[in-house]
């Protein structure tokens, strides 16, 4: 075992570039699982302010209007970019 | 092709596949670094840190890979403006990157016992070099400007540009006298390379190629999200309740 760990001298190479690799594939696989999460979150919510408002269209507007400005405010912000 | 285009049929697609490409993944990580760790010898000049090629190679296969594919989704973004097609373009890049990226380090570190120097400005590491920086400066330009349907057609056409590179980086180990060594596998009268080594190779060009497919769906998802939140903000915006739910971004 510790033979395998010294790899003939060159451990100082080898296990840099392994830890690199699953490093950079695990986190873009993390950034990349996050994302879509918020994204789907954010669109549940506006999705569910949208029949809200379709109702209150010949009323006051304004509620459903503001429903829906508010669950767009914050997830989508961090979502973006 | 055009069928594949819409975005709900690639959601329902998508959702079909992610399991069986997020399984292979998993199989074939675990095949490839059994190989290339244990069941495969060490060279006989290289010794230990020829096994740093498992992971450089697919990684340097993969980033001219993921390219080629982004140019090919932006020829069609700009011919047919399929909103799909720039889509994948988008979400396909950082993973592109980070291919890139591990690239040039892994090739560092080898290079270092190797070659006796991280780093030399010849003609191979330039041009992956240079392939990294059009990777950030696409990701770059497409979050550039305040409508993404302008981003992603200046994005795109930075792509078809930059695909001169892909073939420049493919034969500059023959047309220059550089330091990097020519091609083993993929060159004309077969592979030069053992058997005992090219198995590891190969399972592990798989496992980041079913790595590549199972993040870029789940990045196309998330970009189809993002396009129905904007779409759906606008309608609300405008005061106007348009059918929003699936948004084709084809009016622009």
């Amino acid at each position: 075992m510790n033979e395998f760990l010294h790899m003939g001298g060159y451990a100082a190479y080898v296990w840099p570039a392994y830890g690199i690799a699953t490093l950079v594939l695990l986190g873009l696989l993390v950034a990349t699982w996050k994302g879509l999460r918020n994204a789907e979150a954010t669109l549940k919510a506006l999705e569910s302010a949208r029949p809200a408002r379709r109702r209150t269209r010949n009323g006051s507007n304004s509620t459903g209007r503001k429903a829906a400005d508010q669950t767009a405010g914050t997830p989508a912000e961090a979502s973006e970019g | 092709m055009h069928r594949f285009a819409n975005p709900a049929r690639f959601l329902r697609l998508s959702a079909l596949l992610l399991p069986w490409c997020a399984g292979a993944t998993v199989i074939l990580t675990i095949l490839g670094l059994w190989f290339s760790l244990f069941s495969s010898p060490p060279d006989y000049q290289q010794g230990e840190t020829v096994r740093i090629m498992y992971i450089h190679v697919p990684a340097a296969w993969m980033s001219l890979f993921v390219y080629t594919n982004m140019a090919i989704a932006a020829a069609c973004g700009l011919v047919w403006k399929h909103p799909l097609a720039d889509l994948f373009a988008k979400a396909a890049a950082p993973i592109g990157a980070g291919f890139t990226f591990v690239c040039l380090v892994t090739g560092s570190l080898w290079g270092a016992p190797m070659w006796g120097t991280w780093w030399v400005w010849d003609a191979r590491l330039t041009s992956v070099l240079i392939l990294f920086f059009l990777y950030l400066g696409y990701m770059a330009l497409v979050n550039a400007f305040d409508d993404p349907q302008r981003g992603m057609k200046a994005g795109n056409v930075l792509l078809l540009v930059g695909i001169v590179n892909v073939p420049i980086i493919k034969f500059s180990v023959d047309w220059w006298n550089t330091l990097h060594q020519p091609a083993s596998v993929v060159r004309m009268g077969g592979p030069s390379i053992d058997p005992s080594m090219l198995t590891p190779l190969l399972v592990m060009a798989g496992a980041f190629t079913a790595y590549f497919l199972s993040v870029v769906m789940l990045r196309v998802r998330t970009e189809i999200a993002q396009r129905k939140i904007q779409t759906l903000r606008l309608s609300v915006a405008s005061g106007v309740a348009g059918d929003g739910a699936v948004s084709d971004g084809m009016q622009g």
